[in-house]
């Protein structure tokens, strides 16, 4: 384990040290903001203590990213594989079109979570979100599962326009339908078989996060799936 | 009630016809059938699109296609494409679709465009017997040179990408075209020592070879993303835009993902793939920067990234703000651009012409001191070898064509893309028409069409008196306008022919 004290860094530079090290294992000490943590990586585990910058974990390949602390925006961006940890609230546009692996968010996450969110084969990637999802989460979802907990929410579970464009996967939210949602999107309460699935979902969430799986899975859940994986179909006429 | 008239007319010499049915077998569109009660072929012609397969493989050459004569009554205002366009949306409720470039007439400012050359005062050059250089590097090529503490120079120059001649196939999708069309782009991309580019649809495992002539493409939608695909390729474009549908976003139907199609996208079959107009990630020149460093920290800083947008309004603005983005080249496309599906509205009406765009670009990042900090590469109705040396002339370091190379490859620009029956194997997905397409002779054609086009530009360079494109490149001298309006010229920088 390589262990980095970061601070006042340039981002460039910390990602070619980690790039070029042979070390696959690093602990990053006093990161503020620094951006593209882990970006591409395939096999390496870092440990971010501090705040990590945009694009953390973008284009993830494989490692294993742990941020104590929060993380800005577009975390495990067209992510493909790996995991990203996150122990405080993630900032906009988390896992915008990832393909593979999981993100487990301990608070809160911000607008338009999920993006393009795709699965293929084996692949069937994963957000958990311990709190809240701002608006548009799901937005052009194609594939994927995202469960978001409400874990010390008072408020709405989800912002304005959820599931908006969704095509494909799956969004369980322990709570109830959001009120805008799309005529192209079902809602329907969990059915034990949903809840099941949940629960498979989240062991390893709440295992890391040292959670109470039942008292979680003790909520009501609604299930969004999309109601036809081509939603386009009618809007064209050939001129 | 269908109130649609057809469009074309078969006339079929029954002297010349002798039934052998090859006219059915050829058209995917199920236009022609043998008729046995009558003994002879028959067509329904509402089906054809004047693709003009039948004509050339009728065998006794019995077959013409021919625009039908029936005219609405004559009218400035209503003319019978407005007519048929609301017959058709009346029925469907739809928006409508269609394919390749805008076709209106619009002006063509490459036809407005003379080339000079050389009399008396300055040679010209025999291309035959003289060295003409054709080389050319497209990326940031802004590197002051920076010396060590024991006056050193450091190395610092930037990932550049070697043309043979500044020639490019443009990105055109797996899936909006066939996969013996791509092998065809990129076995002659190789042999000719240029590059063609994936599209968004991801790139098919068998074309990794082909990765160092390949340029590979991340849209909205990001499908075939992965860290594997941005480093097979020699150079990663983002897709921010294209001529053919500024503003808007790609959408491969359900229909058309099947088989090797979803794998190399990376989608389920029978899904559809949704490339929305944003990027969502991008708001402000500021994010654009950051997915170019995502790309860059993905391939440690290795390979261009291409930055590509439609030509707009105020195009100088944005090419400035690509400019300090971090991307390496910009590809400006126009909106005579090709496409394999555009609602058609867009594409008639939305954007500028290329070559005001580039001019106007070109300009821009000189007047701000930072044209050598990227390279332009100007699309969108490249038709000739002329459009080339013009194009340069105008500012570009580089063209890219695709129509062009459609054709090379058997199109007929019958701009039914959309259908996916394309009948010369180009625009579809069905095994027995993609069959139709060879690749090796697609290839050759290729790269007979640029072997033909350099012998053409090395000649009218050669004539202006100029022995590299590096000389050629900017060169408004060497240009003069023809029948132009005063703003026209002053955008485009030059002069009117006489002066």
């Amino acid at each position: 384990m390589q262990q980095i004290n970061v601070q006042g860094m340039q981002a460039e530079a910390l990602n070619q040290m980690i790039r070029t090290s042979k070390e696959r294992k690093f602990l990053l000490c006093g990161v503020n903001g620094q951006r593209y943590i882990g970006c591409g990586l395939k096999g390496y585990s870092i440990t971010i203590e501090g705040t990590a910058g945009n694009a953390t974990g973008a284009l993830n390949d494989g490692s294993e990213i742990v941020v104590h602390g929060n993380v800005q925006d577009q975390a495990g961006d067209t992510m493909n594989g790996g995991s990203i940890i996150v122990t405080g609230s993630a900032g906009d546009a988390l896992g915008y079109a990832m393909r593979g692996g999981e993100i487990l968010v301990g608070g809160s996450v911000g607008y338009r979570c999920g993006i393009h969110m795709k699965a293929y084969q084996e692949r069937q990637p994963l957000i958990v979100i311990g709190g809240s999802a701002g608006s548009f989460l799901g937005e052009y979802q194609a594939g994927g599962t995202i469960v978001v907990l409400g874990m010390h929410v008072s408020g709405s579970l989800v912002g304005p326009c959820c599931a908006r464009g969704m095509y494909g996967g799956t969004i369980f939210l322990a709570g109830d339908k959001p009120e805008d949602l799309p005529d192209k999107v079902l809602h329907r309460d969990a059915t034990s078989e949903d809840m099941e699935h949940i629960s498979r979902l989240i062991e390893p969430y709440c295992h890391r996060f040292r959670l109470d799986k039942e008292s979680l899975l003790a909520h009501h859940f609604s299930v969004l799936e999309p109601n036809s994986s081509n939603p386009y179909r009618q809007l064209y006429t050939y001129a | 009630m269908d109130y649609q008239i057809t469009e074309f007319l078969v006339e079929r010499d029954r002297e010349r016809c002798t039934v052998c049915r090859q006219c059915e077998r050829q058209c995917a569109n199920g236009v022609h059938h043998y008729d046995s009660k009558l003994n002879r072929m028959v067509a329904d012609e509402t089906k054809c699109v004047d693709c003009m397969r039948c004509t050339i493989f009728c065998p006794t050459h019995a077959i013409r296609i021919v625009k039908n004569p029936q005219t609405f009554r004559e009218n400035a205002g209503w003319r019978a494409e407005n007519i048929q366009d609301i017959y058709r949306q009346a029925e469907s409720g739809g928006a409508l679709l269609s394919s390749m470039g805008c076709p209106k007439p619009y002006p063509i400012y490459w036809d407005k465009i003379l080339i000079g050359a050389s009399q008396v005062t300055n040679p010209s050059i025999d291309p035959l017997r003289e060295p003409m250089e054709t080389k050319t590097f497209l990326g940031n090529k802004h590197c002051p040179i920076e010396r060590d503490k024991d006056g050193r120079i450091v190395p610092n120059s930037h990932p550049l990408l070697e043309l043979s001649l500044p020639i490019l196939f443009s990105g055109m999708s797996y899936g909006s075209i066939s996969y013996n069309a791509h092998k065809a782009l990129a076995m002659a991309a190789e042999r000719l020592g240029t590059f063609y580019g994936t599209g968004e649809g991801g790139l098919h495992k068998d074309f990794y070879p082909y990765g160092p002539h390949t340029i590979v493409q991340v849209a909205s939608g990001r499908f075939g993303v992965e860290p594997a695909y941005l480093n097979a390729g020699a150079a990663i474009e983002i897709k921010m835009g294209q001529g053919a549908k500024p503003g808007i976003g790609g959408h491969l139907p359900g229909s058309k993902m099947v088989g090797d199609i979803a794998r190399t996208r990376m989608v389920p079959e029978g899904s559809d793939a949704i490339s929305p107009a944003p990027h969502h990630d991008i708001y402000s020149i500021e994010d654009l920067r950051q997915l170019v460093s995502i790309l860059k920290e993905a391939t440690g800083y290795t390979k261009p990234v291409i930055v590509k947008v439609a030509a707009v309004h105020n195009i100088s603005a944005i090419a400035s703000g690509i400019a300090r983005s971090g991307a390496d080249i910009i590809t400006i496309d126009g909106f005579r651009g090709g496409t394999g599906a555009a609602p058609k509205r867009i594409r008639d009406n939305v954007g500028i012409p290329v070559e005001l765009a580039l001019a106007a670009v070109d300009r821009r990042l000189r007047s701000e001191g930072i044209r050598d900090r990227v390279s332009l590469v100007v699309s969108g109705s490249i038709r000739s070898s002329a459009d080339v040396v013009k194009a340069i002339a105008l500012g570009a370091d580089a063209v890219s064509i695709a129509t062009s190379a459609l054709i090379a490859l058997g199109c007929h620009l019958c701009r039914t893309c959309q259908s996916g029956r394309c009948n010369w194997g180009i625009a579809t997905q069905r095994p027995d028409l993609v069959a139709r397409l060879d690749p090796e002779a697609g290839a050759q054609h290729l790269v007979n069409l640029i072997t033909g086009w350099k012998s053409e530009v090395v000649e009218m360079m050669g004539g202006m008196g100029i022995n590299s494109i590096e000389a050629l490149r900017g060169n408004r001298a060497m240009l003069r306008g023809i029948g132009l309006t005063q703003p026209e010229l002053e955008i485009l920088g030059i002069s009117h022919a006489g002066a």
